[in-house]
């Protein structure tokens, strides 16, 4: 499958707020493959990052280009939040949400909810309410519910922050086999194992600005710049 | 003390024979607050809704006015009413005056703007916890609202049912509308007024007690079709 | 639960067709006298008219004449009736009945009104005590009547102070307020003996012809308001002035005592 979403250019993105600059400007180009892992302290910016790309941040200046139009483009995409949002109603009626909002056909909707169900170890849970699930679980199914429709593109939040290990690995089995099938991924993580885990590419923000990026074997190896070699090596980075 | 006993015992005779006038004005009363209710829900449920999730620029004045609407005057509005059906009024000639449609009208100029504010308070911290997801799906504006309105049922019921237990209780604008006529728009509070008025305390305070008793059951009933008390569901 | 309330709101509409109708507002004092239970069954059966009253008081009932909301009005103010026909709005009027009125007072009489010769006599005797008062004061048929009593008795009420209670309301309710103050108060003898929470009140003058209560019909001008039905007010008229009409009406009796005499006379 050819991703046709991609490849994306960004132009000078910048967000401000209060009159504070929170992000930019940040020039960016997305190819059509690939996992892209978003490193940085806290405060970084991923987060406001990660929504500037995805068109659900008000930007103050800079352009967006994909493949296809702006409208298309907003269709074919998915976020994972930090902490998942979940619709108040069951597992089922979760992951069938953005498949009846695009009109599939009822028993289409039946038979990919309870796949999906099944692949996140909550195919006997179908009726159960999304608020009773454990922590691993709700991330588990929000991942499910923003794979379900199929996007070109995925942006994640550290979606495994307060995660178990086993929930943890759970997700990335998912993120990987989500990649095989076309999807590109944009992950922002604070965990380190994980990008040398998943990333193909590696976008270094500090201060709102892609301080460093390139190809994940020479980044988290042989980091160019001073304060990514000390993000590496666990020292703190303002 | 004695008035209060009888008005029990009233009231008690009242439902076990099922006095045939009783059960008239009793049904006329759930037939117009039920329908005022149906009304006023259909416009304020969306309209609040909308309220919480829409940005625009007299918003805030829009939320202050529909607060202070909350506490209309039944009177006021009972008066209101009446000039504009009256035969004599701009929609004179729909012949609506003194019939229970000019007491439905009434009610829900009442209650749409309490139902729709409680509606919005509710909808505004449900659209808190999902802005970001509905927002990040690009869901359109009307699907947006149709979901909070599904998953935040239970906020509007809520709010639906405060409405109708102002409507089923009013009596000033419903009396000034409807006339109280006998067999045509007689509904239990402006009969209980009337008895008030002829001194028959017991018989008033009967019709009172089969009137708190009504809109117990319809709560009870509502909540229990909706399974909204049940823990495992929302 | 959306057909149950599409159900309700069926019921609804259906409720809105109705058998011949004739709208008429009377007073309050007429429709707690009980009367109105007696003749509107009959009234249905003779002449197929459903009458649906508007009970209010004298003032509202001329309004909703002149507004063309009523087919026709029973009422008892000859003034304001003779103002309304003369304007226009009725076609005529209709002397049908009389009753009348009563003074009614703590038993214990402190203003001793129970010897009084007339009405205004004992008006007089309550103002120069000071007693307490209570007056309609809602522009009613009784509410005028009373004013018009204290102007024979040559007292202005705008002058009178505290013990002079104008509460605003209908003869019941005018009644509760009096029977809570144990004040003096005029009423229609037909809504005292209905009135059920007399408390220590008690009928205490009566008798005076000044405190006899003329009702009469009005049928509303069609002329004026094309859309009421006036064929229903001629018939119901018609009734009224009966010989059944004069039976049920001299015939009704409240504890033992009779309420209305029947005096129709030509138009």
């Amino acid at each position: 499958m050819v991703n046709n979403l991609l490849p994306l250019t960004a132009t000078g993105l910048t967000v401000q707020r209060r009159g504070k600059t929170l992000l930019g400007p940040i020039d960016l180009r997305l190819e059509r493959t690939g996992l892209t892992v978003v490193l940085g302290p806290n405060g970084a910016g991923k987060t406001t990052f990660l929504k500037a790309l995805h068109g659900i941040e008000r930007l103050n200046a800079g352009t967006l280009t994909w493949n296809l139009t702006d409208a298309e483009a907003r269709q074919q995409q998915a976020f994972v939040f930090q902490s998942p949002i979940l619709l108040r109603r069951s597992v089922a009626a979760n992951l069938a949400y953005p498949l009846s909002l695009a009109r599939h056909p009822k028993a289409l909707i039946t038979k990919q909810v309870a796949q999906w169900a099944h692949r996140i170890g909550l195919g006997d849970a179908l009726s159960r309410p999304a608020h009773r699930l454990s922590g691993g679980e709700k991330q588990k199914l929000a991942l499910a519910r923003a794979l379900i429709s199929d996007p070109k593109l995925l942006f994640l939040d550290e979606p495994c922050t307060n995660l178990d290990g086993r929930s943890t690995k759970e997700i990335e089995a998912v993120l990987q086999e989500a990649q095989q099938a076309g999807t590109r991924i944009i992950l922002a993580t604070h965990d380190l194992g994980q990008a040398r885990r998943l990333a193909t590419e590696v976008l270094f923000l500090k201060s709102g600005r892609i301080h460093e990026s390139g190809p994940a074997a020479s980044c988290l190896t042989t980091p160019q710049t001073p304060e990514l070699r000390a993000f590496l090596n666990g020292d703190i980075v303002e | 003390m004695t008035d209060i006993w009888q008005g029990l015992v009233s009231a008690f005779w009242l439902v076990v024979t099922l006095d045939a006038d009783l059960v008239e004005i009793t049904l006329r009363s759930l037939q117009v607050s039920l329908s005022a209710l149906v009304i006023a829900s259909l416009v304020a449920l969306p309209f609040g809704t909308w309220l919480a999730i829409r940005r625009f620029r007299f918003r805030r004045t829009t939320i202050a006015i529909l607060n202070a609407f909350m506490g209309l005057p039944p009177v006021v509005v009972g008066l209101l009413v009446y000039l504009l059906l009256s035969r004599s009024g701009p929609f004179g000639v729909l012949g609506l005056l003194f019939t229970p449609t000019a007491m439905i009208i009434a009610q829900v100029i009442i209650i749409t703007p309490l139902i729709a504010s409680i509606t919005h308070q509710a909808m505004r911290e449900l659209w808190a916890e999902y802005h970001d997801l509905l927002i990040s799906m690009n869901i359109p504006s009307r699907a947006r609202i149709w979901t909070l309105i599904v998953d935040g049922r239970r906020a509007l019921l809520t709010a639906a049912l405060a409405g109708f237990g102002r409507a089923i209780g009013e009596v000033g604008a419903i009396m000034i509308v409807g006339g109280n006529i006998d067999h045509a728009t007689r509904v239990l509070t402006t009969a209980i007024a009337l008895e008030t008025g002829k001194g028959d305390f017991a018989l008033a305070l009967g019709l009172g007690f089969v009137l708190i008793g009504l809109a117990v059951s319809v709560n009870l009933i509502i909540h229990a079709l909706s399974g909204t008390e049940r823990g495992s569901r929302w | 639960m959306i057909r149950t309330l599409l159900t309700s709101l069926l019921i609804v509409f259906a409720g809105m067709t109705q058998a011949e109708t004739l709208r008429m507002a009377v007073t309050t004092s007429f429709n707690n006298s009980g009367l109105s239970d007696v003749l509107l069954p009959v009234i249905k059966e003779d002449t197929g008219l459903d009458v649906q009253l508007l009970i209010v008081g004298t003032g509202q009932a001329l309004r909703l004449g002149e507004a063309g909301d009523v087919d026709a009005i029973l009422v008892h103010s000859k003034a304001s009736e003779e103002a309304f026909v003369a304007g226009g709005f009725g076609t005529h009027r209709r002397e049908i009945m009389y009753n009348d009125f009563v003074l009614i007072g703590p038993d214990s009489d402190p203003a001793e009104i129970a010897k009084a010769k007339t009405a205004a006599d004992a008006l007089t005797l309550i103002a120069t005590g000071q007693h307490s008062f209570v007056s309609r004061g809602d522009d009613s048929g009784t509410h005028k009547k009373e004013l018009a009593l204290w102007a024979t008795a040559a007292l202005d009420p705008a002058g009178f102070e505290a013990w002079y209670n104008p509460v605003g309301a209908g003869m019941g309710a005018s009644l509760n307020t009096a029977s809570g103050l144990g004040a003096y108060i005029m009423a229609d003898r037909a809504s005292w003996l209905n009135f059920g929470n007399k408390g220590t009140l008690a009928l205490l003058f009566s008798g005076d012809p000044v405190l006899f209560n003329q009702y009469a019909y009005i049928p509303i001008n069609p002329e004026r308001h094309p859309h009421v039905n006036a064929a229903g007010a001629t018939s119901l008229e018609t009734w009224l002035v009966s010989d059944k009409a004069r039976e049920l009406i001299n015939g009704y009796t409240v504890a033992g005592e009779a309420l209305f005499t029947f005096n129709a006379g030509p138009k």
